[in-house]
């Protein structure tokens, strides 16, 4: 039998009343790539926080190579041969890849010789991994593919043998992102141990040699992978069956809603993150933006939501122009029947210290029909409340809880709901599905749906490939702050992959 | 699940955590009192007795009490708003311009209950005008609020010594204050209804102001929690760029809140002013302003956590005057070293004690029996 690299033994961690894992077992072998998936919540982070020393388990047994271990802070975790990538990477921006490597394993009070040893050191890695990155160069100045092959290699480097990736896929190109797990497949050959959390369940299928399902904090399965199915995986998460692609039928495009034309946004630093836009969407379709984030889709939709002051350009809305360059009021835009689903909404589309109710009329709390004179008219806000949370199935069903403790998924359902309820003739909606479960994804993505067959013109900007196939009449790549394609839904992911890579706008420039 | 404090039930929160906290300061102000050689229990008794033993005792706590309700509530509009209001005492300190030229000009001609809105009117007027620069720099050049609002402190203090030595004095005075009010602008005393319950009271400056400050902690809480721009107000403070997603102005956000924290911060001024010295004296406000933050805090920017705060800080001004008379080594600096510590523990340190009383109540709560027996294993 295969030897064991980490093992738990019935893991309990709760936080207060909540219980985020119960009585896991699991067990790691060595040498394999081993998948963990949960929804948000599910408790994946929690337990792999309790591997590497962030949290203490309140009962249950770690075992790293068949020994038990304490596992109390994160060196113990380095000392045991486990490192860990996190999801956010943990990188010094304006130190050089050595310094980061280094930090907190400076072997002198001087650096000189920590960084003599630690370039020779990093050399044979990079030759052994296939890990090139010039231990110069400055991490701001890096894209963040890089970016993330330095914290393997700081991992490497303080000598892991086990090797945690949270989410490592999340801001990767897809051609990014293959590269990734070719270097995973590498370290896999040379015998180190992979885990990898993630809730993308293709990455799961593509890499993986066994995945272990977490649902609601215990742990409900563990396959073969090559046993298993994207469809049987996704029904374990979730406990029931789930639509993993939308049904619709075809667009039924009216009018031009909304029409954008050479739009120019700068950000607060006066770099150009919108360069002379140009697009049109019709009543009745539903248009994504695809792109890898940081390409100027959050300044598009601030600069159409109002939110953002344009340099030039004009935003057609109805026909009508919008005021852009004078920062336009995002309250006299949703009077105009423009409703937007911002990419945050922890700190944008919701207030998280908030109840409920209150959130749920953020943006309308002019409206008549919440007010008394100039009080707020508690009763109807809080009925008005309760309709959505029953319309959209939030949960739990209480409009006095505070935002904060509702699910990623309500609380996107509480900003869907607020926005959707309103009636709007074009809704705008960043990241619809960010950070939200695969049961809510099912949910929002056929209420979009509901919204285009009733005639709304709706634009939807998600960093997610699949959601903008599956959800999009039209699909526009946005690379650099330029639209450089469009398509239509039924094209490749390799197509629009080199397309957000920018691959083929630079070969057109050349 | 990433929350580092779980929910402990209200009682707990509001009213556990607090009490033990105080508790705390007031164990490590009995050290200090040890270390001058006097004996703790005895220093807390006094303490105790000098603020609510006697009628007297009571009305000088709940007049100070009056003074720190208002600053407070000052100070937590402004926060309920996102913005660190330090301006209070100027404001204060300013709006006694504002009453001493109400009751200068009335006082001989208008009985109190006309003199007294007049001179509301007034103080609040004059008070949100002096928070109404800090706010505009704010909003519209960035200059950040504290710093502003300690400047306009300073600015305000010469202004009104300037006045006090000039302008305002008595020609034949040799005091820096005005004349005194006539009794057109001398408040009515509230010290009958402490004798209605038996008490005995010398002379006391307890006064209708008293009234006014719980009438205004009460529209604060109409305003933060029930109105319309209670509400932008609070989204702002949360998360300004919420505001602007929800069109919210954030220069009209900023003035408006800014005006109305120096609205009640002004009115703090009736207390002492109209009620009590019965003119405009310099440095009357005596750090009342800075006092109003740790209330503001420690009542946890709730009109009824203010009153509440403001009327233990009126105990401890009280109660401390009474200590410094009886125990000669305890000087009123002494004083201040035990309101800084209830300060430090009810507000610096708020948080400190409250993993232990959460793991003390996960223990004890059945839904999780289970962890415990775990534990009890373990042991």
């Amino acid at each position: 039998m295969a030897q064991a690299a980490i093992e738990l033994i019935g893991i309990n961690k709760s936080f207060g009343a909540v219980r985020a894992n119960r009585d896991i077992n699991l067990e790691i072998v060595r040498g394999t790539i081993h998948g963990i998936v949960g929804e948000n919540g599910a408790g994946k982070s929690t337990l792999m926080s309790i591997l590497y020393g962030f949290y203490q388990a309140d009962s249950g047994e770690v075992r790293v190579g068949g020994q038990p271990a304490s596992i109390k802070t994160p060196n113990d975790a380095i000392a045991l041969g486990i490192g860990m990538v996190h999801q956010h990477f943990m990188l010094v921006d304006n130190f050089s890849v050595l310094e980061n490597i280094i930090l907190g394993a400076e072997s002198d009070a001087l650096l000189k010789k920590s960084i003599v040893k630690a370039r020779s050191e990093l050399e044979r890695l990079e030759r052994e991994y296939g890990l090139e990155v010039d231990p110069d160069a400055i991490i701001e100045e890096l894209p963040v593919g890089l970016q993330q092959r330095v914290e393997i290699l700081k991992a490497l480097y303080r000598g892991a043998e086990i090797l945690i990736l949270d989410e490592p896929t999340g801001v990767l190109t897809p051609a990014e992102a293959d590269h990734l797990f070719r270097i995973l497949r590498q370290l896999k050959e040379q015998g180190k141990t992979v885990v990898l959390i993630t809730h993308k369940l293709r990455e799961i299928m593509a890499i993986t040699d066994t995945v272990s399902v977490m649902r609601q904090g215990t742990m409900v399965a563990t396959r073969e992978t090559k046993k298993t199915t994207v469809e049987e995986l996704a029904e374990l998460m979730v406990g029931r069956r789930v639509l993993l692609r939308v049904e619709k039928g075809e667009a039924d495009a009216g009018g031009v809603k909304l029409a954008v034309k050479n739009l120019t946004v700068k950000d607060t630093r006066g770099v150009t993150m919108v360069d002379d836009i140009s697009f049109d969407i019709r009543a009745g379709e539903i248009v994504g933006i695809a792109g890898v984030a940081g390409n100027g889709q959050s300044e598009l939709l601030e600069a159409i939501s109002g939110i953002r002051r344009a340099v030039s350009g004009s935003v057609m809305l109805d026909g009508k122009p919008i005021d852009l360059t004078g920062a336009a009021d995002p309250g006299e835009l949703r009077d105009r029947g423009l409703a937007h689903v911002p990419e945050d909404r922890h700190h944008v589309g919701l207030v998280l210290a908030f109840e409920e109710n209150e959130n749920s009329i953020l943006g309308y709390h002019d409206d008549p029909r919440y007010l008394k004179g100039p009080f707020l008219n508690i009763e109807a806000i809080r009925n008005d409340a309760k309709d959505k949370i029953a319309k959209y199935d939030i949960r739990p069903a209480d409009c006095r809880l505070k935002t904060a403790n509702f699910s990623g998924g309500n609380q996107q359902k509480i900003v869907l709901a607020r926005e959707m309820e309103q009636d709007p003739g074009v809704l705008i909606v960043g990241q619809p599905t960010r950070g939200v479960d695969v049961g809510a994804i099912e949910f929002i993505h056929k209420r979009l749906i509901a919204m285009r067959d009733q005639g709304k013109a709706v634009l939807v900007v998600s960093v997610e490939l699949d959601e903008i196939r599956s959800l999009s009449d039209r699909i526009l790549v946005m690379f650099a702050g330029r639209i450089v394609g469009e398509r239509g839904p039924e094209a490749t992911e390799g197509e629009l992959g080199l397309l957000m890579a920018g691959v083929e706008h630079q070969e057109a420039a050349e | 699940m990433s929350t580092p404090y779980a929910k402990l039930p209200a009682w707990a929160d509001y009213g556990l955590i607090p009490l033990i906290n105080l508790f705390v300061a007031f164990v490590v102000a009995g050290f200090v009192v040890l270390l001058v050689g006097e004996n703790p229990f005895r220093a807390a008794v006094i303490l105790v007795e000098g603020a609510f033993g006697k009628g007297t005792g009571i009305a000088f706590t709940l007049f100070y009490a009056t003074t720190f309700i208002f600053t407070g509530l000052s100070v937590a509009v402004a926060a309920h708003c996102g913005l660190f209001n330090i301006g209070t005492e100027g404001q204060a300190y300013i709006a006694g311009l504002g009453i001493a030229i109400v009751c200068l000009s009335f006082d001989s001609t208008l009985p109190w209950w006309l003199t007294f809105p007049l001179a509301i009117v007034a103080a609040a007027l004059v008070g949100a005008l002096w928070a109404l620069i800090p706010a505009y720099l704010q909003a519209k050049r960035g200059s950040h609020i504290v710093i502003t609002t300690i400047m306009f402190n300073f600015i305000a203090a010469s202004i009104m010594v300037y006045l006090l030595v000039g302008p305002l004095k008595p020609a034949a005075s040799q005091a820096p204050q005005t004349r005194n009010f006539l009794a057109g602008a001398e408040l009515p005393k509230l010290n009958w209804i402490i004798e209605l319950f038996g008490a005995k009271i010398r002379s006391a400056p307890l006064n209708i102001s008293f009234l006014l400050a719980l009438a205004m902690a009460f529209l604060v809480w109409l305003l933060i929690w029930r109105t319309k721009l209670g509400y932008e107000m609070r989204t702002y403070g949360h998360s300004p760029k919420a505001a602007r997603y929800a069109g919210i102005s954030e220069t009209r956000i900023i003035i408006t809140a800014m005006m109305i924290s120096g609205a009640l911060a002004g009115m703090m001024a009736l207390n002492p002013v109209m009620g009590d010295q019965h003119n405009v004296a310099i440095d009357f406000v005596s750090g009342a302003g800075f006092v109003g933050i740790a209330v503001a805090l420690m009542g946890r920017l709730h009109p009824v956590g203010i009153v509440l705060a403001a009327i233990l800080f009126g105990m401890l001004y009280q109660g401390g005057a009474e200590l410094a008379f009886e125990m000669p080594a305890i000087s009123r600096d002494m004083i201040v070293i035990i309101q800084g510590l209830v300060i430090l523990f009810a507000g610096a340190l708020e948080h400190m004690f409250r993993p232990y009383i959460q793991a003390l109540f996960a223990s004890l709560s059945p839904r999780s029996v289970g962890m415990e027996a775990v534990k009890g294993k373990g042991a």
